[in-house]
């Protein structure tokens, strides 16, 4: 079972604020979404390993050394607001 | 034939001829997309002025999916929080396309951020299927597949995550290849699910997709996950005939819920490949009940990672409450989230927040990467002994504009047959093999082993010679 309050929680995990209505539809789209994969319970996985990846790759290095990469200025073509060379953001520290 | 009708290597020939010109042929091309877009509403944006670009040996139209960054133009995954984004880089796909002279025709709609299988998730509105506007094109990849199927570009690209290539390709009527996890860089393709993306041609035949797939496929530093192998000449691996080759046909993809029309035209295609010498054996993919859910607990775990990165701060949208709740700028982030992404995507971001969470890690993530890899060892097994498999592409034929945005869970079975080649990596392809009473066209889908795209095509071109599902014209 997922309550309004886990949808909440998680809610605030992923840093989306959501209205009564939307907090109510997604409680119910959870549950029976959760519900249904919830049949992975069915499969006894003790002695299977994790797959995070279809294709067998190893740590991909590169060497260490300078190229030339984007400039400030187009780095900051999209920004929402700029200020001095850098994003501007609403206050973090009190 | 009128000339944006045609396939890419018939209008080669007739440029070869000199029957046509590249200028002519975008020209075309752009003219139809007036004419016709307000009905499929396939493309969010053209580039009309793209056309001076083609050049080399495939200077035909192509549309791109509003997920690949193409630098300078306004490209946004069909998502309110990308307004007015322009990349500030081409996507390697892009880039590749750009070397070989291919010219853009314009942006493809698509569900946003790929989350959806009818295009209805748009925040341009839905897509509609050429061959009956009241229906879905599929997705997300639909902008692409209707753009294709309603021949207002000679070829597309699209992107497949769970089937976002193969199942609209199949509503559409045209050919859909996603190739194997790693084939082509993933360098600009914005991210949905990172170890299950591919981006892939979407034709109207299995040749052009070949001649595609060479032009955009091979390794690429810029994406660590890509494969550092040669990329094979796939038109020359067309002319191989398909004798003794060894099919199988999983049982599990025949179940109850499948539309009777589509196990006909299925089975029909077994009768077409039979007569040209391909063997087939019945066999079992044992995990295939699983497949769905496995994909829904891992993609959504990747994508509420991948789109953490929406924001506010550096691109797109940014928007604060009118009064403080939190501290100003998790307000901001909140708000911004909130007011810039739409139903499915905060269903998806949460859903995969909640399988990574503290206490449900273990019981939801960790179980679907287990499963992934029972999922993957069935394939494994079968292509011990086999060529390739072949099932439907979907358990149904396009679905009506509405008849699943109110049920989540029946819109994620429609990628019920689709899935398992991305949980296991493996390439798949869907063309086009009949279509129903009601005219929607039927897709057959195509699977061979990782990295062997040569034995799909191959099949997938042998059949096309005996049959012309694929030169039907949707009439819009």
């Amino acid at each position: 079972m997922i309550s309004k309050e886990d949808v909440q929680y998680i809610a605030g995990l992923a840093r989306i604020h959501l209205d009564q209505s939307e907090s109510g539809k997604l409680t119910e789209d959870l549950e029976k979404i959760l519900g249904y994969v919830g049949k992975l319970g069915d499969l006894d996985l003790k002695a299977v390993a994790p797959t995070s990846h279809a294709m067998a790759l190893k740590n991909v290095f590169r060497n260490d050394e300078v190229r030339p990469s984007l400039d400030q200025k187009t780095v900051l073509t999209n920004a929402p607001e700029q200020l001095r060379g850098s994003f501007k953001v609403p206050q973090v520290i009190e | 034939m009128k000339i944006h009708e045609l396939s890419a290597c018939d209008l080669k020939s007739l440029l070869k001829d000199k029957k046509t010109t590249a200028p002519e042929i975008f020209q075309s091309c752009q003219d139809r997309i007036s004419a016709t877009n307000a009905k499929v509403n396939s493309f969010v944006r053209t580039t009309p002025d793209a056309g001076a670009s083609a050049a080399g040996e495939f200077p035909f139209p192509i549309g791109i999916k509003d997920n690949m960054c193409v630098k300078g133009e306004e490209i946004t995954c069909c998502s309110m929080i990308l307004k007015g984004f322009r990349p500030t880089y081409d996507a390697t796909v892009v880039e590749k396309l750009k070397n070989a002279g291919v010219p853009i025709a314009g942006i493809t709609n698509m569900d946003e951020f790929a989350f959806g299988s009818s295009t209805e998730n748009s925040c341009y509105g839905p897509a509609r299927n050429p061959w009956n506007t009241g229906y879905v094109p599929g997705g997300s990849s639909g902008g692409s597949s209707a753009a294709v199927g309603a021949n207002q570009i000679t070829w597309a690209l699209g992107s497949d995550t769970g089937g976002s290539i193969r199942q609209p390709a199949a509503f559409c009527g045209v050919v859909g290849v996603k190739p194997t996890y790693g084939r082509v860089s993933r360098y600009g393709l914005i991210a949905f699910a990172s170890s299950l993306d591919q981006i892939g041609p979407i034709t109207k035949t299995v040749e052009d997709a070949a001649a595609l797939l060479k032009i955009i496929a091979g390794y690429d530093e810029k994406d660590s996950t890509s494969a550092n192998l040669p990329v094979p000449d796939y038109a020359k691996a067309l002319e191989k005939d398909i004798k003794g080759l060894r099919i199988g046909i999983p049982k599990e993809y025949f179940i109850e819920g499948m539309d009777p029309e589509v196990k006909e035209a299925v089975r029909a295609t077994i009768e077409v490949l039979k007569k040209q010498g391909a063997e087939f054996v019945d066999i079992s993919l044992p995990h295939t009940e699983y497949c769905v859910a496995t994909y829904y607990i891992v993609a959504t775990a990747e994508a509420s990672s991948n789109l953490a990165r929406y924001d506010g701060v550096r691109y797109g949208l940014r928007k604060t409450p009118p009064k403080q709740r939190k501290n100003p700028i998790v307000d901001m982030f909140e708000e911004t989230r909130q007011a810039g992404f739409g139903a499915e995507a905060k269903r998806r971001i949460m859903l995969g927040t909640y399988v990574l969470s503290s206490g449900y890690y273990d019981a939801y993530y960790l179980r679907g990467l287990k499963t992934r890899t029972l999922i993957k060892k069935d394939f494994d097994e079968a292509f011990k002994e086999l060529d390739a498999v072949i099932a439907p592409t979907s358990p149904t034929t396009a679905f009506k504009i509405g008849e699943r945005t109110s049920d989540p869970l029946s819109m994620y079975l429609s990628d019920i047959y689709t899935i398992s080649c991305n949980l296991s990596g493996i390439p798949g392809m869907s063309i086009p093999c009949g279509f129903s009473k009601a005219g929607l066209p039927i897709g057959l889908q195509i699977m061979t082993k990782a990295f062997d795209e040569e034995m799909m095509l191959r099949i997938g071109h042998h059949y096309q010679q005996k049959t012309d599902w694929h030169q039907q014209k949707a009439d819009l």
